[in-house]
């Protein structure tokens, strides 16, 4: 029956090629461009460490003075020196990692290659392990090395291709900011979107390709990047910034069951009360603990305009699935008298309907077939555009079977009302005005 | 034009005549709402730097290693790239508006007050910031040179060294000093107290959060040395930049190898760098409110076009009783009219219910009023123009269609 029926639909469809491209069009401007911003919200709020998100948590905590400026209900997003170290040394969690961003000049051996600034992260020992960062030659260093301010560095692969022509450069040297680094590990593919672990380097940001040890890059006096932020008599000068009141340090922890996750909020309230006790914190415990996923959602990642597109691109959509309705109400009920002398030989209102919406579903393919075609052109545009999460814009798999779904559906629902109108159809009312 | 014939018509066919009220009601909404958020962000675009944009180039870079001697290495710095030919004036500073970085405070009224009046100011620092920038001093003086004290030193802890004396940007001046008169006054930026010894006309922010707050700036008497993201600002003639900024890179490398430039470009990309995904942003919308009329047209050539052809007997009959072909076709644009109208009514009040959902989400202020009525004009222009050729298709309807079976 279903063969009849697609062999009608074709036949109907091609009696009024006008009719049937319009609406055909307009299925694909509204797929098009919805599959678009929604594959770039996709993207965009996706998850930079699956299956392993719900065990990555952001402490915070409050350090503030008592009449700072931050209204008293939001602990601050990133940490002291102080309390960094305090947090680290205290070793509550399954992993723990204090951190911080910055760009250091790289002097190259090969003179052929002028000295050029990379992004550096400044980092403790778990980063490595915690965050599953992939090796590709040697090893990331231990908390030994940490404690030892050691002269260790691992980098990038791309880095190592510049550096080092791809190879393995374990035991070698490179020149960052004066000073000689020992490479122990080249890292593999890695680059979590969003930048989660250090948002202030740019939601999107690609993840960096020196990795030092924090207490190193402090020996060295690496430059610093990210956002700081002080309080009371903090001072901002480089060299004070392990004993005043500023923020400029992020700590993530791992713990791997919810339990551990509630018992490491607990410590976060002693430990701020202890440091209340010893005079340091002025305000009562104010801690906060929040997932990756949380976090991401607490920090606002996913950009606002990126939504208002895809609320924008949905309202086209339902423009667009209206003028179908209305085209395809048009079509069938030109057809009113063949509807009725189907009906009269015998052909069930089920029939009927299933014939009709047939030709909705093939409109929906077509139609969905052109929205996918719209849309890879949209985030070829979206991926030309300067925005820092511009690049990732790909359509994935699963997006591009929801496309044709999506495009589907959604015509077979807009085919709903004019089939069931057509199904209407008194047969004998037909027959006899013919 | 008798619109109750029309009326009884379209009460038969109210399915037909609801979805083309739906459509026009959607896009109208839709439309009024993008065609401010464009007007919006063509606002935000052409927000005013305060200084001469088509005059200054910046150039950062970086030297590798510790720095001694970084007052001398950039007075001498500053000094080389004064020599080159075209350079007007040239200066150090820790930020430019619409840059990538930027500084900021919170300022108080008095050493006393628990919450500061203003969160966050942004603080220029660099010397002469106001002739290299050319930023117009209204009210007040410009900083001599011996109220000058270097970063280095202002930076260290102790608020000794900090200077006195700050000027502010007419803005900042109109909201803690409403009352005027802004010069000689005291204010409290982070724990220092300065004197305010003048007042520039405008002079914006680096990165805006807000643009009701993207004028609140400062300025402090302090030299900058190369380092924190500072870069050299350079004023030249606007046809001399792309000479200019070669040359002073070339100079900046010849007077240290060693040193990193890690960004060289006119005021002009920095504003362009500042508002491209704004510009990306209107674009796209333009795009979308421009397919919507084009569907929404088609829609309506579509279902007219139906209309036309299942109507053909009742025009012949029409005709045939004497209308002439004016009559169907002024019918068929009065009836496109009448949909319109409805639909625009409805679209009206959905604009106004997604302006508020806008306002509550994405900050956004209330839809002005002028977009109700450009918003109704345009779409009855867009039914009027959709509507023509169905409806010029019936009026050639011959009255002996009345005849046939």
């Amino acid at each position: 029956m279903f063969g009849y029926y697609l062999d009608l639909a074709m036949r109907s469809l091609k009696r009024n090629r006008m009719l049937t491209a319009l609406m055909i069009l307009a299925v694909a401007l509204g797929i098009g461009t919805s599959m678009t911003t929604l594959t770039v919200l996709h993207v965009l709020s996706g998850d930079p460490m699956p299956g392993h998100s719900q065990q990555l948590y952001a402490p915070q905590i409050d350090p503030q003075g008592a009449d700072s400026k931050t209204p008293d209900d939001e602990p601050l997003d990133q940490m002291t020196w102080i309390d960094g170290m305090n947090l680290l040394r205290a070793k509550r969690a399954d992993r723990q990692a204090l951190m911080t961003g910055g760009a250091v000049p790289i002097q190259p051996d090969n003179a052929a290659i002028d000295p050029f600034y990379t992004k550096a992260r400044y980092t403790t020992a778990d980063f490595f392990p915690m965050f599953e960062v992939p090796m590709l030659y040697g090893h990331a260093w231990r908390g030994e090395d940490d404690d030892a301010k050691a002269r260790v560095a691992v980098i990038s692969a791309k880095l190592n291709e510049k550096l080092f022509k791809g190879e393995d450069s374990t035991g070698r040297t490179i020149r960052a900011n004066g000073a000689d680094l020992r490479v122990i590990g080249v890292i593999g593919d890695w680059s979590p979107n969003p930048h989660f672990y250090d948002l202030n380097m740019g939601d999107y940001a690609k993840s960096e390709d020196v990795y030092l040890p924090l207490a190193t890059s402090r020996d060295l006096k690496m430059s610093r990047s990210g956002s700081i932020s002080c309080w009371g008599n903090g001072s901002d000068a480089e060299e004070a910034l392990e004993t005043e009141s500023c923020i400029w340090l992020q700590f993530w922890v791992q713990l791997d069951t919810p339990a551990k996750a509630g018992a490491y909020r607990d410590f976060l309230v002693h430990y701020s009360q202890e440091q209340k006790v010893l005079g340091r914190f002025e305000r009562s415990p104010n801690v906060a603990l929040l997932n990756l996923m949380g976090w991401l959602d607490y920090k606002k990642v996913v950009p606002s305009d990126v939504k208002l597109q895809t609320w924008l691109a949905f309202g086209f959509l339902v423009v667009c699935l209206v003028n179908t309705v209305g085209l395809m109400l048009a079509k069938f009920m030109r057809r009113a008298g063949e509807i009725g002398v189907r009906r009269a030989l015998g052909a069930s209102r089920r029939a009927v309907f299933a014939q009709l919406l047939t030709e909705a579903g093939i409109i929906g393919l077509v139609g969905g077939v052109g929205g996918l075609a719209l849309a890879l052109l949209g985030l070829w545009l979206v991926r030309k555009q300067p925005d820092g999460y511009a690049t990732l814009a790909h359509l994935d798999l699963p997006m591009l079977a929801f496309t044709i779904v999506l495009a589907i559906c959604t015509t077979l629902l807009a085919g709903v009302l004019p089939a069931w109108r057509a199904c209407q159809v008194a047969p004998a009312l037909q027959l006899k005005s013919q | 034009m008798d619109i109750l014939p029309i009326l009884s018509t379209l009460r038969r066919h109210k399915v037909t005549a609801a979805l083309v009220i739906l459509e026009i009601a959607l896009t109208c909404a839709i439309v009024c709402n993008a065609v401010f958020l464009v007007g919006q962000r063509l606002d935000n675009i052409s927000t005013p730097s305060g200084i001469v944009e088509n005059e200054l180039l910046q150039i950062t870079a970086n030297g590798i290693g510790d720095q001694p001697d970084a007052h001398a290495r950039i007075t001498a710095d500053l000094a080389g790239l004064r020599q080159i030919s075209g350079v007007d004036s040239v200066t150090m500073a820790n930020q430019v508006p619409f840059g990538s970085s930027s500084w900021n405070s919170s300022i108080k009224l008095s050493l006393d007050q628990k919450r500061p009046t203003v969160q966050s100011v942004t603080v220029y620092y660099g010397e002469d910031i106001p002739k290299v920038f050319g930023v117009e001093i209204i009210a007040g003086r410009a900083f001599q040179t011996n109220d000058y004290t270097w970063f280095d030193d202002a930076a260290k802890s102790g608020n000794a060294t900090f200077p006195k004396i700050a000027i502010i940007s007419d803005a900042l001046a109109r909201k803690l000093f409403p009352d005027g008169n802004a010069v000689g006054k005291t204010i409290v930026t982070g724990t220092n107290e300065v004197r305010i010894v003048g007042v520039v006309k405008r002079l914006t922010r680096p990165s805006i959060m807000d643009y009701s707050t993207a004028g609140y700036s400062m300025l402090l008497p302090i030299r900058m040395t190369m380092s924190m993201g500072a870069s050299f600002i350079i004023r030249t003639q606007p046809a001399e930049r792309e000479r200019v900024l070669a040359a002073a890179v070339t100079k900046l490398k010849a007077m240290d190898n060693r040193r990193v430039i890690t960004e060289k470009r006119t005021f002009d990309d920095v504003r362009k760098a500042y508002f491209a995904s704004d510009r990306a942003m209107t674009g796209l919308l333009i795009g979308v409110c421009v397919a919507l009329m084009i569907v929404t047209a088609l829609g309506i050539v579509g279902l007219g076009s139906f209309w036309v052809a299942q109507r053909r007997r009742q025009i012949g009959v029409r005709r045939a009783l004497g209308a002439r072909r004016k009559d169907i076709l002024r019918y068929f644009q009065t009836e496109n009219f009448l949909l319109a109208t409805i639909g625009i009514v409805i679209g009206m009040v959905m604009a106004f219910g997604i302006n508020l959902l806008l306002m509550a989400h994405y900050e956004l202020p209330r839809l002005p009023a002028i977009y109700f009525p450009v918003g109704a004009v345009l779409l009855w222009l867009l039914g009027q123009v959709a509507v023509l050729g169905p409806a010029l298709r019936a009026a050639s309807v011959p009255p002996v269609v009345a005849t046939r079976g």
